[in-house]
């Protein structure tokens, strides 16, 4: 039928167009690639603030933190069990050695979201919504300082596993390891899109946001499926801080502040509680980061992402892709 | 604020009472923290059977159906399914059971599609089951298969109530829980919502039905009760509750 391929062709144009336009203003593949990796940093953690906002109304202020631990996490298991000091040639022993880092860190990481859930938010469910906003930010402080009493103040080194090889492509050099990471962080985007639109579990998050009590009638479990919602928002933060210690080669106690921060824009830039918007708004705010950076203004990144956001909240404070409140009938 | 108004009045000997005491509250106390919503009340319902809930605003009969389907707990009192207390089971487990809720105001997902909210309704049964159980609620609201893909926001207020009851259909409970479904319809669909709800039960499952369009509801309920500032004070057969002087002054709108 002609009207299903207008609805899949036009997205795959609008996004092919965006990324020519992107790559042209960004001035070739250099910064290109340092816009689509900080992109994906930003689109993972996004997308944990706005499921979780969507599912139970609270600005999660500890998810950036959790990226943090999650980027700590992967460089710990990168360098204790795995002892690894440098990079990696053979190409299959590095794929193996990055699901060995990428997935326990997801793992452990949804399981720490989930723990903090039960223990720090489900007994403030249905207390007045500042309660559980003050406790997400009492987490985020103890989460910092865990690790800042365990790793001390300084940054720390991850380990470089990623040869320095590059390959030309349209007159800049790309390293596997950006492609790499992007190609994870788009991989694990459309498997979430896919689990929340497709399948019976995603159906009951969904269920579930739009009006609990009616999704209790229905047979969900509403403490499970919050759970789930949890466990897989601090996974993607996992993979995001993974990412991040890879890219970046260091990593520090308080770096979830800021990135958080960024991606918190991100999510509300996008409509909060709108995976695709939160996907799409953290690559709008890595492209006006790196433009400024282009631009020669790099000082001036961080004002332009907030000035954005003000001029969103301002303007269209439902976001890019956001929905109007209230429309139930 | 314990002076409930009326004396218990039962009119005469209950008329239909198909099979056995399916669902039972005895003596049930509801609270919304410090206001006593249910303030006693008993209340039988039989396989088979229609029994609506009548009364004005406030009532408590929304806060019944509420306590049956586990959205609420009895401070004090039981409710018994099929000779299983209840009391304290929470809803989603009571869906698993076999009691089906279509609350108050429709409640449909209005962000998922019509399709989707029928698969929601079949949240707790297995693949195949919701193959056939969806041709069953099609049969019953064509108009439903007509707009499978539409979001259910985009309904008009009598086909979200069609599919309100569908979804509820999709578990296919042996107890429906139905809260003014003719709530906000214009007459021709109240007309044709009860007689699905007729339909419905003529298939075989049981329902209780709260109503403030009394006449209706009393025109296809098998038993009715009255119910006052949560307490019941008046019960009987549907048939009877129409003949009665109290019932049709307050709630059928004679002077």
């Amino acid at each position: 039928m002609r009207p299903d391929i207008v609805r899949v062709l036009q997205p795959i144009v609008i996004i092919a167009v965006s990324l020519v336009v992107v790559w042209l203003l960004l001035g070739g593949t250099q910064q290109f690639m340092n816009f689509l990796t900080l992109g994906a940093i930003y689109a993972l953690i996004a997308l944990g603030y706005t499921m979780v906002y969507g599912i139970i109304e609270l600005i999660n202020f500890a998810h950036g933190d959790l990226f943090m631990f999650g980027a700590f996490v992967a460089m710990w298991i990168l360098t204790v069990p795995l002892g690894m000091t440098g990079a990696v040639d053979n190409p299959l022993q590095l794929t193996v050695i990055l699901v060995v880092v990428m997935l326990p860190t997801m793992i452990v990481m949804g399981l720490l979201g989930t723990f903090i859930e039960r223990f720090a938010y489900r007994p403030l469910r249905h207390a007045p919504r500042l309660a559980p906003l003050i406790t997400a930010i009492g987490v985020s402080f103890i989460l910092q300082n865990v690790i800042y009493s365990v790793f001390g103040p300084s940054p720390v080194n991850v380990p470089q596993v990623f040869p320095l090889t590059r390959f030309e492509f349209l007159g800049g050099r790309v390293s596997f390891l950006s492609l790499f990471m992007v190609a994870i962080a788009v991989f694990l985007m459309v498997l979430l899109q896919l689990f929340v639109g497709r399948t019976r579990l995603g159906r009951a998050m969904r269920s579930t946001a739009q009006d609990r009590e009616a999704a209790e009638l229905m047979g969900v479990d509403i403490n499970q499926t919050i759970a789930i919602t949890f466990f897989i928002a601090a996974a993607l933060a996992g993979a995001g801080g993974t990412i991040q210690g890879l890219y970046f080669g260091s990593v520090q106690f308080n770096l979830g502040f800021f990135v958080g921060l960024k991606a918190f824009t991100a999510a509300v830039l996008g409509g909060i509680g709108n995976t695709t918007g939160a996907a799409l708004g953290g690559f709008v705010i890595a492209f006006i980061e790196v433009f400024a950076t282009q631009l020669g203004y790099s000082r001036w990144s961080e004002v332009a992402v907030f000035t954005v956001l003000i001029l969103v909240l301002v303007f269209r404070p439902s976001g890019i892709l956001g929905q109007q409140l209230g429309e139930r009938a | 604020m314990s002076e409930a108004a009326a004396p218990v009045t039962t009119v005469a000997p209950m008329v239909a009472p198909h099979g056995e005491v399916l669902l039972k509250l005895t003596d049930v106390h509801t609270y919304y923290g410090h206001i006593h919503a249910l303030q006693g009340i008993s209340i039988d319902v039989r396989a088979g059977e229609i029994v609506t809930l009548i009364g004005a605003n406030g009532a408590g009969k929304t806060t019944t159906l509420k306590t049956v389907s586990g959205l609420l707990h009895p401070r004090t009192g039981r409710v018994t399914f099929e000779g299983r207390d209840i009391s304290k089971t929470p809803a989603h487990t009571l869906v698993r059971q076999g009691i089906g809720h279509a609350p108050e105001g429709r409640r449909v997902f209005s962000r998922l599609t019509v399709l989707e909210n029928l698969q929601m309704g079949a949240f707790t049964r297995s693949q195949a089951e919701m193959k056939e159980d969806l041709e069953h609620v099609y049969d019953l609201f064509p108009r439903l298969k007509e707009r499978v893909s539409q979001g259910g926001g985009s309904l008009s207020g009598g086909e979200q109530q069609m599919l309100a009851i569908g979804r509820a259909l999709m578990a296919r409970p042996r107890v429906l829980l139905l809260d003014e479904p003719s709530l906000g319809l214009s007459p021709i669909l109240v007309q044709q919502i009860f007689s699905i709800i007729q339909e419905i039960n003529a298939r075989g499952t049981t329902i209780l039905l709260v109503e403030q369009n009394a006449l209706q509801a009393l025109t296809i309920a098998h038993r009715g009760y009255v119910l006052q500032t949560g307490s019941v004070v008046l019960s009987g057969s549907a048939s009877e509750m129409r003949e009665n002087e109290m019932v049709r002054k307050a709630y059928l709108g004679e002077i």
